[in-house]
């Protein structure tokens, strides 16, 4: 059987499982719709935000990231993680206590103010936009690898097929989609990563594997890393960084970022009770590390690998020829994702660190800069290959990319449509719509977030690598802070919440396009993106966290120039810190 | 204050403390051990490394996975001592 017609098993097999269970799951009323009726095992909660929260971020990149960058990048492993920490214990339990539907819903309540609402409702929209674009593009690279469909075409069925289960089954078909994709996308992660745990130290769990001796050479397998990377001029893999704060401050604006992301607080509402919403975190954080602890061994072994194919006898000794080069090479090189160019004409192929540095070292042994370009995002998808896997292994890592990709997307769209028909609609625009309009509102605007987010993957606007890092801004300058203000301040007041949000988000925005450009048009940056330009070392990545401690200055001053909430504001305060009398989540 | 306020204000307390409690060591863990304090945990080594590479690539993890449980473990517990759990 052709390696085509394998992934295309996989991929439809599980694409007819997701519409099976859309069929199976249909939503008959706004509480099926929003919080899936609020009966959600704790348990199998935890396994759907996990899929939920793991995006193709998480599953194609970050091991391609961490590879790169060594220990500079564990901020993504921190930072991604910790945030569930803060979830767990400082938002999911009150606000499944407070018991309604959306972020903004509390927000508007809490602050008792239609415009508080507004802008939550504003803040939500750009943050998930911006990342549902990610993961439709995800989708594509995945598609157009792996099936050799067209991207834009991969995209519409990808399409189609969220449309089929968020339409019909809100949160209630999202939720178990998503339970079926965690399985589907961990078995396709860990498999190969077990096989080349295997391979290179003997020890088939990765992350022990990660700190075990590498069987080849002898020698720790972090150390021999380290010594291969550092004889081709790179910086040692596990070497320390100089500008700490910033690492400081990054993974705290990813930590407070993924606490405040709507689409992961959401999740929280459809468990039966605040003892299951803690619960519930913890499990969603088992179900994550099972693949953060596997990512980064997966990073270093296959940057080992990649780098002893490439100079099978050494890096000191002669690179392989071009002509040579294994097959995996030849099949990315197709999708452009892998570059080669002789730059000294001999035939081989060296990869290095082309820095002022290492140019003699370079030039004694005869090489004339680097030759071979490799895309972080190939590592994890082109790790079956490398370790010479079977092909089945092949089609289950492009079934597992593509439901990271849609589980992600179908969260961020319910967030989205939610917002739109429950907080604008309902909210505001209509208070009197009927239980059976409000759902036929959600619906239409969950198809037209599906469409938007169709055509903007298959448009992809030319900044979508930096729009992710607003989307974290934006959630944690302005949606963390107002809800942790909302539970467990009394004297934060409607005015002080709206100036802090706004001051946060402003900020933040602010300060990314700066250095970003504005609005991410090309070339409009006022200041050139390096270390030496930022405030204090503070790279735009990480001035999220800056953010949040504005919005919350902010608030407080503000606050306590201005009254204090009224008192059955107060009220709602301790109503949320206490779980008794939690009923399932309601509408009004 | 009544005695149900005065209960739900003891329980809000045990909650905070217990909050502040659990963050310390999330931050320990994280910014202490994987970032900060790396270089004075340099002399521990661990699989070809040091400790703070550790921590930074998966201690941190383990470490807030079981905060995590603690807290709720706890929690769900004082709900029921403070009788104010759901029903």
């Amino acid at each position: 059987m052709s390696q085509f017609a394998i992934n295309l098993i996989f991929v439809g097999g599980s694409f007819a499982l997701y519409i099976a269970i859309a069929i199976w799951a249909r939503a008959g009323s706004t509480k099926e719709f929003y919080v899936a009726g609020g009966g959600v095992n704790p348990v199998m909660n935890g396994m759907a935000t996990a899929a939920d929260w793991m995006s193709a971020a998480s599953f194609i990149s970050m091991a391609g990231l961490i590879a790169a960058g060594g220990y500079a990048n564990s901020t993504f492993l921190m930072g991604w993680t910790g945030g569930y920490v803060l979830l767990a214990m400082l938002l999911a339990p009150y606000l499944r206590k407070f018991g309604k539907f959306t972020v903004p819903e509390f927000i508007g309540d809490r602050f008792y103010s239609k415009n508080a609402r507004f802008v939550a409702v504003a803040c939500l929209i750009i943050a998930s936009v911006t990342y549902v674009i990610g993961q439709m593009t995800g989708a594509g690279v995945a598609f157009s690898r792996f099936l050799e469909v067209e991207s834009n075409t991969g995209l519409m069925i990808a399409g189609v097929v969220v449309f089929l289960y968020a339409v019909m089954g809100g949160m209630k078909g999202i939720t178990y989609t998503q339970v079926a994709q965690y399985v589907v996308l961990i078995i396709a992660y860990t498999i190969p990563a077990v096989f080349i745990s295997l391979q290179l130290t003997g020890n088939p769990i990765p992350p022990l594997g990660l700190f075990s001796e590498h069987t080849a050479s002898g020698m720790p397998l972090l150390q021999k890393l380290d010594l291969v990377v550092r004889d081709l001029g790179f910086v040692d893999y596990t070497a320390d960084v100089t500008n700490k704060l910033n690492m400081v401050l990054f993974t705290l604006s990813l930590m407070i970022g993924t606490a405040g992301l709507p689409h992961v607080i959401i999740r929280f509402f459809t468990v039966p009770k605040v003892s299951d919403a803690r619960w519930s975190a913890g499990w969603a954080l088992v179900f994550i590390a099972l693949l953060y602890l596997t990512a980064p061994a997966v990073a270093s072994m296959a940057r080992l690998n990649l780098l002893t194919t490439i100079y099978p006898d050494g890096p000191t000794a002669d690179a392989i020829e071009y002509a040579e080069r294994p097959d995996w090479i030849k099949n990315w090189e197709q999708t452009g994702l892998i570059k080669f160019e002789d730059k000294n004409s001999d035939g081989r192929i060296q990869l290095y660190n082309d820095t002022a540095a290492f140019k003699e070292t370079a030039q004694a042994r005869g090489w004339n800069g680097n030759e071979l370009t490799v895309n972080n995002d190939i590592l994890v998808l082109a790790n079956p290959e490398i370790a010479n896997l079977p092909g089945w292994v092949i089609g289950l890592i492009a079934a597992g990319g593509l439901a990271a990709a849609l589980s992600t997307a179908a969260g961020l769209l319910l967030a989205i449509s939610s917002a739109v028909s429950h907080d604008l609609i309902k909210g505001s625009i209509n208070p009197n719509i009927s239980e059976k309009g409000e759902l036929l509102a959600a619906r239409i605007s969950m198809a037209v977030a599906i469409v938007v987010a169709t055509w903007l993957g298959m448009n992809p606007p030319g900044f979508a690598a930096q729009v992710v890092a607003l989307a974290f801004g934006i959630a944690a300058a302005s949606i963390f802070p107002a809800l942790m203000m909302g539970i467990f301040s009394k004297r934060v007041n409607n005015k002080g919440a709206i100036a802090g949000m706004l001051a946060g988000l402003l900020s933040t925005v602010i300060y990314i396009f700066l250095y970003l450009g504005w609005f991410f048009i090309p070339g409009t940056n006022t200041f050139e993106n390096v270390q030496a330009n930022w405030l204090f070392g503070i790279s735009p990545l990480s001035f999220g966290a800056v953010g949040a401690v504005i919005n919350f200055i902010v608030a407080f001053a503000v606050s306590s120039a201005t009254e204090a909430p009224p008192k059955d504001i107060q009220d709602l305060v301790e109503s949320v810190r206490y779980p008794k009398g939690a009923g399932a989540a309601t509408g009004h | 204050m009544t005695e149900h306020d005065r209960n739900a204000a003891a329980y809000w307390s045990a909650n905070l403390r217990l909050i502040i409690g659990s963050l310390i060591v999330w931050a320990l863990v994280s910014y202490g051990g994987g970032i900060l304090f790396r270089p004075l945990l340099a002399g521990i080594s661990i699989g070809g490394t040091d400790l703070g590479f550790w921590f930074a690539q998966q201690g941190s993890i383990l470490t807030f996975i079981a905060l995590i449980f603690f807290y709720a473990w706890r929690m769900n517990k004082l709900d029921k001592e403070f009788d104010l759990h759901e029903e």
